[in-house]
């Protein structure tokens, strides 16, 4: 398993290699230059100079030892992500996004996977009857209904009309009542899509042969399903699951604009407004970076949970 | 005369598919009766409605298309059909037991065998956990596998074929089933391992009294394991009868066909006999009898072709060997010895 890691760590090397090349090439060779956003509106020609020699852009592209490139690799490989167009350092920006941004995503990852997978193996059981016929038809109705739409009807029944939540962030109040309709609306919204996706898992699983052999033993319903079943759907579970976690530190981009909730993805969708090449590099870096991690996390917990699957 | 005991006594069994195309009638008025300690065999090809009869006596047709509508299973005084949920869990893997055709799959890929051979042991007869581990231990002895301090911890993709088979068993016997249904066992297997298998069923049969209901495609198999046999076609039971009797003097003209088509020793023909035509669907059955279109006896008789011959008992003119012996039936009008109470003629 040791050395399993450790290769599988080299092989993350060319991948952040090309993230860093893809970013590079998409930023600064394809954006053009910024130096006019940092300098904000009506500079003269002698600021803009200034910036550009502050930020280095004009140095070479790619060819020299003080090129752009070489300068974009060293400060994401030392992880200095400068400072954003206000000045402020874009890692403390970050640092400060992630705690509202984790208490919405994280109630409502964990309400969607437990939610999803107990409706999930119920109906796959029931396939084929009254409920689980009503539960595909309501999944797929919400799956096709806009996620602002969702928003918009909580926001303005839940909210406004029947004063059952707060509309909109404010910092004098607690953690649990201003994130409590967002996760509401983040479950609700999800839930369409992943009880389907487990839905199909766990009818591929229990057409199985074991699953007969488990009734026959004389087990109940109960035990096979969140035995039997559920051990063996684990695998497509997990995946789904642990490569959601990333995200789950990027925060909720409509989510939190629409509440006004200080997260990243907040921070994200103003950087991506105001063209604030720092963050968005930043952002890009390090989802990168979380994805490729939890990628390699999700391959050794198969191991875990599945016997036939060594890593070495 | 003395009966030997009967086990379990199938009525009038029918169990139906509902399903977008229609009603697919699987099992169609099926009777038969497992004596006590014997192994009776079910054989017929596939489709014809043998592995749907098993899981009926279970009550494991897959749901809610599948269902039971009509008959009954009396299992040691009782109707199975009538029990509650419960009450038949409490029956399953306990006192009627079973194993399937494939033994690759049919254990869970992702508990030892070990776990799930304790697994029937905990639920049925209230062990704890290290008891019911030395009686798995017990039951791979039983079944004759090497080592089973070491093998009760591995997986079922680290064994074999027949290996997986000989767990299954071992699953099987371990609460003393009083009845073993076993669903094809050996078709999956090579054949010798087919021999081994089929052996040790034997063999843990006479150990332990059960009976055996031994569901299989292949005469051969019938002809050296079982004691008395049900030849079924598209949905029904064509012949019932003795072993012996059955190759001896098969009555029902479809019987006839499936032991012309086996190769015998000192056979010189270039091709093997086949009966002509194809099973028929069971959504398109013939009306009359289901076997009048392949039939070289009654394919242009204007009865068989309209109405059904019931599965009636027969008497072969030939006096009984032994008090076991069962009383012969069959389901065809030209069987000799068929009455004919609405004989049209």
């Amino acid at each position: 398993m040791g050395a399993y890691i450790i290769r599988r760590l080299l092989y993350t090397i060319p991948i952040v290699f090309g993230v860093l090349l893809l970013t590079f090439i998409l930023f600064t060779v394809v954006g053009g230059d910024i130096s006019f956003e940092i300098a904000g509106k009506n500079a003269s020609p002698e600021t803009i100079k200034e910036i550009r020699e502050e930020y280095g852009f004009n140095k070479p592209l790619f060819l020299a030892w003080d090129s752009q490139l070489v300068r974009h690799f060293k400060d994401a490989l030392t992880f200095d992500f400068g400072r954003a167009l206000d000045r402020e350092p874009v890692i403390d920006k970050i640092k400060r996004g992630v705690g509202p941004s984790l208490s919405l995503t994280i109630p409502i990852f964990f309400g969607e996977v437990i939610i999803s997978v107990s409706i999930a193996l119920v109906i796959a059981f029931l396939r084929g009857r009254i409920w689980d016929i009503l539960a595909v038809i309501l999944c797929i109705a919400g799956m096709s209904i806009p996620y602002l739409s969702f928003i918009l009807f909580g926001q303005y029944f839940l909210a406004y009309k029947l004063r059952l939540f707060p509309v909109f962030f404010s910092p004098d109040l607690s953690v649990p009542q201003y994130v409590a309709l967002p996760v509401l609306i983040g479950i609700v919204t999800g839930l369409g899509g992943s009880v389907r996706f487990y839905r199909t898992v766990m009818l591929d699983e229990m057409r199985a042969d074991y699953v007969r052999t488990a009734f026959a033993k004389g087990l109940d319903v109960k035990s096979v399903l969140f035995k039997h079943v559920l051990k063996n759907a684990m695998i497509p579970i997990l995946t789904q699951v642990v490569l959601a976690i990333p995200f789950l530190f990027l925060g909720s981009l409509l989510l939190e604009r629409f509440f006004g909730i200080p997260g990243v993805g907040y921070l994200m969708v103003e950087a991506i407004g105001s063209r604030d090449y720092f963050v968005i590099n930043a952002m890009t870096y390090i989802s990168a970076i979380l994805f490729v991690i939890f990628n390699l996390i999700t391959d050794v917990c198969y191991a875990l949970v599945d016997p036939r699957i060594t890593l070495d | 005369m003395p009966e030997i005991d009967t086990l379990l006594s199938v009525e009038n069994l029918s169990t139906h598919f509902f399903t977008q195309q229609g009603v697919v009638r699987a099992v169609q008025d099926v009777s038969f009766s497992v004596k006590k300690s014997r192994t009776f065999a079910v054989v017929g090809e596939s489709g014809c409605g043998k592995s749907i009869t098993a899981l009926s006596i279970m009550r494991l047709v897959p749901e809610p298309q599948g269902k039971i509508v009509a008959g009954k299973i009396n299992f040691s005084g009782r109707n199975l059909l009538d029990l509650s949920e419960k009450r038949m869990r409490a029956i399953r893997g306990n006192r009627i037991a079973m194993i399937f055709q494939e033994p690759m799959t049919s254990l869970n890929p992702v508990f030892t065998v070990g776990y799930q051979i304790e697994e029937a042991i905990r639920l049925h007869q209230h062990k704890s956990k290290s008891d019911a581990r030395d009686l798995a231990i017990q039951a791979l002895q039983h079944v004759r596998i090497s080592d089973p301090k070491r093998r009760i911890k591995e997986y079922p993709h680290q064994m074999s074929g027949g290996m997986r088979q000989r767990v299954m068993i071992a699953m099987a016997i371990s609460c003393e089933p009083e009845l073993l249904i076993a669903d094809e066992p050996t078709t999956a297997l090579d054949v010798t391992i087919q021999a081994q298998i089929l052996d040790l069923l034997d063999q843990l049969q006479k150990q332990s009294q059960m009976s055996v209901l031994l569901i299989t495609h292949n005469l051969g198999i019938v002809a050296e394991r079982a004691q008395d046999v049900a030849v079924m076609y598209a949905s029904r039971i064509a012949e019932l009868s003795d072993c012996k009797s059955l190759f001896d003097n098969p009555l029902h003209p479809y019987t006839q066909g499936l032991l012309k088509s086996l190769p015998r020793l000192g056979f010189t023909g270039k091709r093997l006999y086949t009966i002509p035509g194809i099973v028929p669907e069971p959504l398109r059955f013939p009306a009359g009898c289901k076997f009048h279109p392949r039939c070289p006896i009654g394919c242009n008789d204007k009865r068989c072709q309209t109405v059904e011959p019931q599965l009636r008992q027969i008497s072969d003119g030939l006096p009984r060997r032994s008090e076991a012996e069962t009383g012969r039936a069959v389901a065809c009008w030209f069987a000799p010895g068929y009455e004919r109470p609405d004989d049209p003629k």
